[in-house]
């Protein structure tokens, strides 16, 4: 799991004023161009972009290894698994659920993390204690563990993933929500807004959900990476999205079978994982540095 | 003080009476656990004396009541899949593999993150330090069991070094460790840095400095005290990591212990192995927490009075 730690801390200098000494990061380049090409556009469109079925595969061409190595094709450029099914199409295909899930966990989970942590930090009192009691609960709970009894209660589904990941995620946005609108909230403008007549649910929704969009982006950027490879551990683990739809971690988990006659097979969708993840946690790092230094403390 | 730490024992508390509440309505919604114990030629009145037999007659309210009285004394009942033993019997006896993985994968995160972030923090901005912040970076983006699956493919298979699964001596012990301290050694590593780096900053630093003491007493001695109070207390986080980490990393290696019971246990809907397993990971871990924010709260007094 990914986890937002500070990389830098306020620092003294000589003259005693406190500064924040930001490394220059650079424009990420590289880690978008990898989430292009490895996450989104297969994602998108992995029908048109996989060379062979991802589910049915042909059993004259069990285990080939890659093409660089002996024995290998051109035709299975990473190599087929034990049943012959391709592992770019599988890959590919497997970017489609780790795009999927982590999208709509985010959504799902930021929206709801954001209603509480607005409504706790602006009503204060005993629905802030409340939401905060959860909050606490929620960021307590022995994730692994939990989705999996969640998913061998109702079963694994798409469904499942989605709720599991957001029963876990949903604090986080609420934590850090909630502490904006408490110092939001004592604002000029809120409390002109208040005389103006304007309503709670419109104070809320225009006047401070604005202001801390910012750090809901840097938020959901770093929690796509860590939606992912909890995705993946799920799936490893037999409890993710059921086979045979291609998913990067039960590809990983066929590979371990595997893994003294046919490295290839976990090899390639970890890789994937990998820089996937490496990328989302350099792009959070950097759009947390441009849009909001504040973050750096979580 | 005391008011914090009672504060912040029923906090715990309630925390895991929520637990309980999950753990129980997820073995409910299930369906009828009856279904999964018999097999499906079973009669009517078979059916009906295992019902009542398991207290499965009663209405929820009072089978929550019966449950969470006996979790209290430690009571999850009898395991459906292992027959002859207890629930929490079995997590027991599965326990001790488990904390020997983790004590060693805390210590090998120790022993590798504590000396790579100081000198990190030592020798900022320079090649060491840029490294050092990739490591970090790559070990908090790859997964666990992967890195495991990997590891064994090279040590295990192609240098045939070390055994591939099983538990048993330390060679058996080394890989799952290693993957299973990683993702630590890369948190540890940035909070050393990051701690270390404000302590080099501060005033006592320069004064130790101008006594005339030795560089390698001042870091090692005199900043390594001071900055390791942060990467202490993220041993509570760490107790979670390390508790969910098991439960992949120790399917990666066929290691017998309580997180490999769990998938077992929840493959073969045994609920009250999966209900022992899951109350215990997190009483300690809520109680490992509980421990660390008190040890905070005594170091940093701004936090009591909060």
């Amino acid at each position: 799991m990914a986890q937002v730690l500070p990389e830098s801390v306020p620092r003294s200098t000589p003259d005693g004023i406190v500064q924040e000494t930001l490394p220059s990061r650079q424009f990420p380049g590289i880690p978008l161009f990898i989430l292009v090409f490895l996450l989104v556009l297969p994602g998108l469109f992995a029908p048109y972009l996989a060379p062979h079925n991802p589910i049915r595969g042909s059993l004259r061409a069990r285990l080939q290894p890659p093409v660089w190595v002996q024995g290998g094709t051109i035709t299975h450029p990473l190599g087929t698994d034990k049943v012959g099914r391709d592992i770019l199409s599988r890959i590919i295909y497997g970017a489609r659920i780790s795009l999927a899930v982590s999208l709509v966990a985010i959504l799902v989970s930021g929206v709801i993390g954001t209603a509480l942590g607005l409504m706790a930090g602006y009503f204060g009192g005993r629905l802030d204690a409340l939401i905060m009691r959860l909050v606490d609960i929620s960021l307590g709970l022995p994730v692994i563990l939990l989705a999996l009894v969640f998913v061998a209660a109702i079963g694994a589904s798409f469904i499942t993933v989605v709720v599991v990941t957001t029963v876990l995620l949903w604090a986080r946005y609420a934590r850090q929500v909630r502490g904006e609108t408490l110092s939001i909230r004592e604002r000029d403008f809120i409390a002109r807004a208040r005389v103006a007549g304007a309503s709670h649910f419109r104070i809320m929704l225009r006047y401070i959900f604005p202001n801390v969009i910012n750090t809901l982006t840097v938020l959901a950027t770093l929690q796509i990476g860590a939606v992912i490879l909890l995705e993946s551990a799920l799936s490893f683990l037999g409890a993710g999205i059921p086979r045979p739809t291609p998913t990067w971690g039960s590809m990983i988990a066929d590979g371990r079978d595997l893994i003294v006659v046919a490295w290839w097979i976990a090899m390639f969708p970890g890789l994937a994982i990998m820089l996937t993840v490496l990328s989302l946690n350099l792009l959070g790092d950097w759009l947390r540095d441009r849009l909001d230094p504040k973050l750096r403390n979580i | 003080m005391q008011r914090y730490i009672i504060i912040r024992l029923l906090q715990s508390l309630l925390a895991l009476w929520v637990m309980s509440l999950i753990v129980f309505g997820l073995a409910r919604v299930t369906g009828d656990p009856i279904d999964a114990l018999l097999p499906i030629e079973a009669t009517l009145e078979e059916r009906e004396t295992i019902r009542r037999n398991w207290g499965l007659d009663k209405p929820l309210h009072t089978q929550y009541l019966v449950f969470l009285s006996k979790a209290v004394r430690g009571d999850f009942g009898n395991s459906w899949k292992w027959q002859g033993h207890t629930a929490m019997g079995l997590v027991l006896a599965r326990l001790p593999a488990t904390l020997e993985l983790a004590g060693v994968a805390i210590a090998i995160s120790i022993v590798l993150a504590l000396p790579l972030g100081v000198l990190a923090a030592v020798k900022k901005d320079t090649l060491f330090d840029s490294v050092g912040k990739m490591v970090a970076l790559l070990g908090q983006s790859l997964p666990a069991f992967w890195l495991g699956i990997i590891l064994m493919w090279i040590f295990a298979v192609m240098l045939g070094w070390l055994p591939t699964s099983g538990r048993g001596g330390i060679s058996r012990l080394i890989l799952p460790a290693v993957s299973l301290g990683w993702f630590q050694v890369a948190v540890i590593m940035r909070l050393v840095r990051s701690a270390m780096l404000d302590v080099l900053d501060s005033e006592f630093v320069k004064l130790t400095r101008v006594k005339g003491l030795s560089e390698w007493k001042v870091i090692w001695k005199h900043c390594l005290r001071n900055a390791a109070i942060v990467p202490l207390t993220y041993f509570a986080i760490n107790a979670g990591v390390l508790m969910t980490g098991s439960v992949v990393i120790e399917n990666v290696f066929v290691w017998p212990g309580t997180g490999r019971l769990a998938l077992e246990a929840i493959q073969a809907r045994d609920f009250q192995v999966v209900q022992a397993i899951v109350i215990i990971f997190a009483t300690v871990f809520l109680f490992a927490n509980l421990i660390v924010d008190i040890l905070y709260a005594y170091l940093d007094p701004r936090i009591r009075y909060q």
